[in-house]
C-alpha cells in the first residue's frame, strides 16, 4: 500500500462516517418528537453532509482519478464504503438516535482534537472546524441520555435497551489497519488505541449520571474497515442513491 | 483583464456590499467570511472561509460575488473556500455585533472556545436587554443559531451561537 492509497482510503472513511450518519439523521426530518428537535437533528445531518462534502472532495484529488465528492457519494456500493457500521444503525426510537450519536459524536470528539495536529493540512483544517461542530453534537446527547435516563420508568428503560443493542458496534471505531499504521508513521493520522480509554472513562462517566449500566460485554462487531457492514447500509445507499442511479449526472 | 484596473481594496470595497443571505443586515465582511482578494494575471481570486462546514449559504454568497464582480467588469472570478484557520464568531466585528443586536438576533459572546455549556449561559435579551434569558431550542432557523426565550418582555429571539 502506497501513502497515497492509504491516504485516499483514510479520508473516505472520515467523509463516509460523516455521510452515512448525515443520511440516517436526516430520515428524522418531519417526523422527531417535536419541532426543536427536528431541526436539532436535521442542522446535525447538514453539519455532517458539509463535512463530507469536504472529505469526499479531498478523497476524489488524492485518488487523481478525477472522481467528485457526488461520484464517489452515489456510484459506490456498499462493499466501497468504509463507515464504521454504528453509522448505519437504524434510527430506531429517539433514545436510540441519542445513544448512537453519544457514542460517535465522543468518538468524533477525541478523534478530531488529535487530528488537528495532522501534517495533512486538509485534514487538519476540517478537523479543527469540525470539532465545533461536534462539540454541539455531543453536549445535544449528553443532555438527552441523562435526561432520558433520570426520567420515566419507559424513558429510562428505553435508553438501556438502546446502550445494549448499540454496544457491540463501538469497538470498531477504534480498529487500526494498515492504513491507519502508514499514515501514523507520517503524522497524518491519529492513533485510536490511545483514544479508546479516554472514550470510555468519557461514556461510562455520562452512562452512570444517567443511571444507566455501561454494558461489560467484550464481543464486538467488525468489518467495515474491509468494506463489510450489516444489512441496514445496503437499503440506506438504494435509497440515498436512487435518484444518480436512475438518472446518472441529474443535476439541479 | 480588466481586473488590473481595481486595486484590491477597491475590489474589497466592492464585496463589502455582500450580505450574508440568512442575515441581510450584516455583510459577509463583518462576518470574517471574506478573507482576501488576491490579483493575478489569471484574474482575480476571492478567498472566502465557510462558516459552518454544511452551510447552505455559501453557494448563494459565491454567486453574489460573481454576479457583483462581473457587473463591473472584473473578470475572471474564481471563488476558492479556505479551511484554514477555522472560521470564528470572534471575527464579527463590533459594528455587525450592534447590527445583529438591532435586528433581533443576540450577537455571540467573544472567545467562543469554551465549553458549550458555559456559551449558552447569560444571553440578554436583544429587544428589552433583560438577562433573564432561557434556552429553548439549541437549534433554530439555521445551524448557527439557537432559540431562546425572554423571561422579562416575554418575546422569542434568535441568539448566533459562539463557534
Amino acid at each position: 500500500m502506497t501513502q497515497q492509497e492509504a491516504l485516499f482510503k483514510y479520508t473516505l472513511r472520515l467523509g463516509d462516517n460523516a455521510l452515512i450518519l448525515s443520511q440516517r439523521l436526516s430520515e428524522w426530518c418531519s417526523n422527531a418528537p417535536f419541532i426543536e428537535e427536528d431541526l436539532a437533528l436535521t442542522n446535525f445531518a447538514l453539519d455532517m453532509i458539509g463535512r463530507a462534502q469536504v472529505l469526499l472532495r479531498y478523497a476524489g484529488e488524492v485518488e487523481g482519478k478525477e472522481k467528485s465528492e457526488d461520484i464517489l457519494a452515489f456510484r459506490r456500493s456498499e462493499r466501497q464504503y468504509y463507515n464504521n457500521q454504528i453509522a448505519e444503525q437504524p434510527n430506531g426510537d429517539f433514545a436510540c438516535t441519542m445513544v448512537r450519536q453519544l457514542f460517535i459524536s465522543a468518538f468524533e470528539l477525541y478523534l478530531f482534537t488529535e487530528l488537528q495536529k495532522s501534517k495533512d493540512a486538509t485534514i487538519a483544517a476540517v478537523a479543527a472546524k469540525t470539532l465545533k461542530e461536534v462539540r454541539y453534537h455531543l453536549a445535544h446527547a449528553e443532555d438527552w441520555i441523562i435526561r432520558l435516563g433520570n426520567g420515566t420508568t419507559e424513558s429510562h428503560n428505553r435508553v438501556q435497551q438502546a446502550v445494549n443493542d448499540l454496544w457491540m458496534f463501538t469497538g470498531e471505531q477504534f480498529e487500526m489497519d494498515e492504513t491507519d499504521n502508514l499514515l501514523i508513521a507520517e503524522g497524518i493520522a491519529a492513533d485510536l488505541h490511545a483514544l479508546q480509554p479516554l472514550w470510555s472513562n468519557y461514556i461510562e462517566n455520562i452512562l452512570s449520571k444517567a443511571t444507566i449500566k455501561t454494558p461489560q460485554d467484550a464481543y464486538m462487531q467488525t468489518g467495515s474497515r474491509k468494506g463489510i457492514h450489516t444489512e441496514h447500509l445496503g437499503h440506506l445507499l438504494s435509497d440515498m442513491q436512487y435518484l444518480q442511479r436512475a438518472y446518472p449526472d441529474a443535476i439541479w | 483583464m480588466v481586473a488590473t484596473t481595481y486595486s484590491k481594496e477597491e475590489i474589497l470595497q466592492l464585496l463589502s456590499a455582500i450580505a450574508d443571505p440568512e442575515i441581510p443586515v450584516v455583510s459577509i465582511s463583518e462576518i470574517g467570511m471574506l478573507r482576501d482578494v488576491m490579483i493575478t494575471d489569471a484574474g482575480c481570486e476571492v478567498i472566502l472561509t465557510p462558516t459552518y462546514t454544511g452551510c447552505p449559504a455559501m453557494g448563494i454568497i459565491e454567486a453574489d460575488i460573481k454576479a457583483l464582480l462581473h457587473e463591473n467588469g472584473i473578470e475572471p472570478v474564481t471563488v476558492t473556500m479556505v479551511y484554514t484557520p477555522a472560521w470564528t464568531t470572534d471575527w464579527i466585528n463590533d459594528a455587525a455585533r450592534a447590527k445583529m443586536n438591532a435586528y433581533g438576533i443576540a450577537p455571540p459572546k467573544r472567545s467562543s472556545c469554551g465549553s458549550v455549556a458555559d456559551a449558552e449561559k447569560h444571553i440578554n435579551c436583544p429587544i428589552c436587554n433583560a438577562a433573564d434569558t432561557t434556552l429553548v431550542s439549541r437549534y433554530g432557523s439555521t445551524a448557527c443559531k439557537a432559540l431562546y426565550k425572554c423571561n422579562s418582555c416575554k418575546e422569542p429571539f434568535e441568539y448566533f451561537k459562539c463557534h
